[in-house]
């Protein structure tokens, strides 16, 4: 049995509850509307003053928005967005700023989608590799951007910025990950000096195993990072590939001009293992050899304030890892150390960095990326950084600005004319490997125990 | 849980019968399946097995939630089952400041995310469920041409995994100008959630006696005056049931919100997502985060539950 109702009355019943739908969803927007939002950023570093004439040629900018998006969340997002204070106090452009630690698998669906942002803080070459190669979504760098670099910057920098001979990307902070931490008073205790070569610093490493009877493990590391383990493993062998192989094996290494399980760096493996896989030597206070996979990389370098670890080796921006209340000086709780290399002439330094790419070209726009480039952005970031955490290699830095002992140190490993820096290789290397199959190798090198050759020939392998 | 609510369903629907209908006969074998039922649920060793699955399942959250009262160092250097050993000995292992840190140490309040996690539940639970009602009455009591095919298609949509129509639906909102708007969630939940809700309730619907909805028919009712007055009521522990459910869905997605939202538009979930900081180092004050987002869909669910357990027609003819 059917009843079938008429045409007319269905189509009136289906608008009123129609209606009736969008009647409540329009009364809920109002109440959402005009709240939320992110907020603004720390404002204590606002009074750092810069010259608004490089600006002027962008026109009358007051009133326009510029949107950022980025990776670097609070607490150090409020320090970046205090240094756009006097760029928006010279422009009257407001910078609309938003991070989020997903950024970069949203950035490139949002470029697909084609809603991108204004400005990207790129967090690695890579990531601009991709974005240009594969969906040609960033517009090469202004010439007042280029000038700035070209003034401010190493070329090497430059060339991390460019794909195919164009130059996109400015770089904006750098990182210096060729440190090892150590506690200054634990040092003083047992009469030990900061080594000066590579040698010096594996004679102090059996020294102190001798010294406290094979109870202390000197050295503590950890490679847990989530999805990104194995990433600090990563940076060892890409140091002592810079220091047992040399820089130009280095520079063939991540270009792949020789593969990766080049005998030279199957070595430089072997070398870093003398000391992480060396059950003499690690994991001070927290396990064995394999407890090196699982301790997350944050916590790793923890043991050195019990007194449990010597020595860890892990990059400047550690320094905001310490838990509340450490002291990082000279003479304070914990300090870094150069990590040395073969001789004391040269100084092969592993660095990493920032790097801005920009998907629009409206004057704004192009005026706040000539601001990011700039030395004056370099200080007014300084300025805003007051618990440091943060450098730079642009020229232009004063270094009296930076906030903490450890961070001029940092700028000075930088500037000291006997370094030689070299970008985090595996930032450099194919998404596959340098993001992949690279932090994979490690991990089980040290959770499943597998020999150097084996790694190298399995990323070897993975190389598309 | 099915088990239960349907002996429930069967028990609740045995009395109901001979209490509101008098004259109507019960029939032996109900009284006695019920009876049967009931002796099998009330086992010890059943409720044993069931205790002994609520505390295994429950250890994790307890965990957390003891994690989150931790101060950082102890949460990074011992696992927090040490702390009843630790409470023992007297040592302080409590302290409230995860919970300050997630709560005030942040150039963003949490408040304006609660309210947007709010803004952005509600409407994302209420148009699918709308829509779904009518579409499953539609699917179970009109007849029209193709009717089976189109319900198979509906349902065919709920096996297309969400991550493939991201960048498609946002392309679309992007080009529509809706993009950044609360709009964008609030369609992209409807569209996710719309072909179970609808094939939920169609069964449910298609649960109601057919002998109910024809003597109303004969009645003179129409269909939308049999739509909201014989199966609406009859319906509400369903539609009660699905809503909790796209409640907690909404509540706790990321996914969603990330891809399709904008910073105005951002709940909770991102919020904590972005407690861990840049390098990921502060993740101690992620339990305390986790569990600041959980309060309001505990409170819902320990609100709301009754609806999972209660009979589906409870004081109706079934049987």
């Amino acid at each position: 049995m059917t009843i079938r109702i008429s045409a007319r009355r269905r189509t009136l019943a289906v608008a009123a509850s129609g209606a009736a739908l969008a009647l409540s969803l329009t009364a809920c927007a109002d109440t959402g509307d005009g709240d939320g939002g992110t907020g603004d950023g720390g404002d204590d570093a606002a009074g750092f003053e810069i010259d608004c004439a490089p600006y002027e040629e962008f026109g009358d900018l007051d009133g326009t928005t510029v949107t950022v998006y980025t990776t670097i969340v609070d607490p150090e997002g409020a320090t970046q967005q205090a240094s756009y204070d006097p760029f928006e106090a010279c422009t009257g452009v407001t910078i609309e700023y938003e991070a989020s630690r997903e950024m970069e698998a949203q950035l490139p669906v949002r470029v697909q989608a084609g809603n991108p942002p204004d400005i990207a803080i790129l967090p690695q070459p890579g990531l601009l590799n991709t974005l240009v190669t594969q969906y040609d979504a960033v517009l090469p760098a202004p010439p007042q951007v280029e000038a700035n670099v070209d003034e401010g910057w190493h070329e090497s920098w430059k060339g991390y910025g460019t794909v195919d001979g164009t130059f996109y990307a400015a770089p904006l902070g750098s990182n210096v990950k060729s440190f090892v931490w150590y506690s200054p008073a634990a040092f003083e205790e047992g009469g030990y000096e900061v080594p000066e070569t590579w040698d010096d610093l594996l004679a102090l490493t059996q020294q102190i195993v001798d010294d406290t009877g094979g109870e202390i493990k000197p050295w503590c590391a950890g490679v847990e990072s989530g999805d990104a383990t194995g990433w600090p493993a990563t940076d060892w062998i890409e140091d002592v590939v810079l220091r047992t192989a040399g820089v130009d094996v280095y520079d063939q290494w991540y270009k792949h001009e020789i593969p990766f399980n080049d005998p030279q760096i199957v070595e430089a493996f072997d070398a870093a293992g003398e000391i992480l896989k060396n059950p003499d030597y690690v994991n001070g206070g927290l396990g064995g050899v394999d407890s090196i996979a699982t301790t997350p990389w944050t916590d790793a370098g923890y043991p050195i304030l019990d007194g449990n670890c010597y020595l860890h080796r892990a990059a400047n921006f550690y320094q905001t890892q310490w838990p509340e209340g450490t002291t990082v000086a000279e003479d304070g709780d914990v300090f870094a150390f150069y990590l040395p290399a073969e001789t004391t002439d040269e100084k092969p330094t592993l660095v990493a960095g920032e790097f801005i790419g920009a998907f629009n070209d409206r004057p704004e726009v192009q005026a706040f990326q000539t601001y990011l480039s700039s030395a004056d952005w370099a200080n007014a970031k300084a300025a805003a950084t007051p618990n440091g955490g943060w450098v730079s290699a642009n020229y232009g830095l004063d270094p009296e600005l930076l906030a903490t002992d450890f961070d001029k140190a940092s700028a000075a490993v930088l500037a000291d004319p006997a370094t030689v820096a070299r970008f985090d290789g595996s930032d450099l290397m194919p998404s596959e490997v340098g993001a992949g199959t690279f932090w994979a190798g490690m991990t089980e090198w040290f959770a499943r125990d597998l020999s150097s050759q084996e790694v190298a020939d399995q990323i070897e392998n993975s190389w598309p | 849980m099915t088990t239960q609510s349907a002996g429930a369903a069967a028990t609740a629907g045995g009395t109901a019968v001979t209490e509101t209908r008098g004259t109507t006969r019960v029939s032996p074998g109900l009284t006695e399946r019920a009876r049967k039922a009931k002796a099998r649920l009330t086992s010890p060793w059943a409720s044993a097995i069931a205790v002994i699955i609520a505390v295994l399942w429950t250890i994790p959250t307890v965990g957390l939630l003891v994690t989150s009262f931790r101060p950082e160092l102890d949460i990074r250097r011992s696992g927090w089952w040490t702390v009843f050993g630790d409470a023992f000995a007297g040592e302080p292992v409590f302290s409230m400041r995860n919970y300050e840190t997630a709560l005030f140490e942040s150039s963003t309040d949490l408040i304006s995310f609660f309210v947007n996690s709010f803004v952005i539940t509600l409407p994302a639970v209420v148009i699918p469920i709308t829509i779904a009602l009518l579409a499953a009455y539609g699917f179970a009591w009109i007849d029209f041409r193709g009717r089976d095919i189109l319900f198979v298609a509906v349902f065919a949509l709920q096996i297309i995994p969400i991550q493939i129509t991201l960048i498609p639906l946002l392309r679309t909102y992007v080009q529509g100008g809706i993009n950044g708007s609360y709009w964008t969630i609030w369609l992209s939940h409807s569209i996710f959630a719309l072909p179970l809700a609808i094939f939920l309730l169609h069964n449910f619907m298609k649960d109601i006696p057919r002998s109910l909805v024809e003597a109303a028919r004969v009645d003179g009712a129409g269909h939308v005056k049999i739509f909201f007055q014989v199966v609406m009521p009859l319906l509400t522990p369903a539609i009660a049931a699905f809503g909790i459910f796209q409640f907690l869905w909404v509540w706790n997605d990321l996914l969603v919100a990330l891809v399709m939202g904008s910073p105005d538009t951002f709940p909770l979930t991102v919020r904590v997502a972005e407690m861990a900081g840049s390098r990921g180092g502060d993740w101690h004050v992620l339990s305390s985060g986790a569990f600041i987002s959980m309060v309001v869909p505990l409170i819902v669910f320990l609100s709301l539950q009754r609806y999972f357990v209660r009979g589906l027609l409870a004081g109706s003819v079934k049987g």
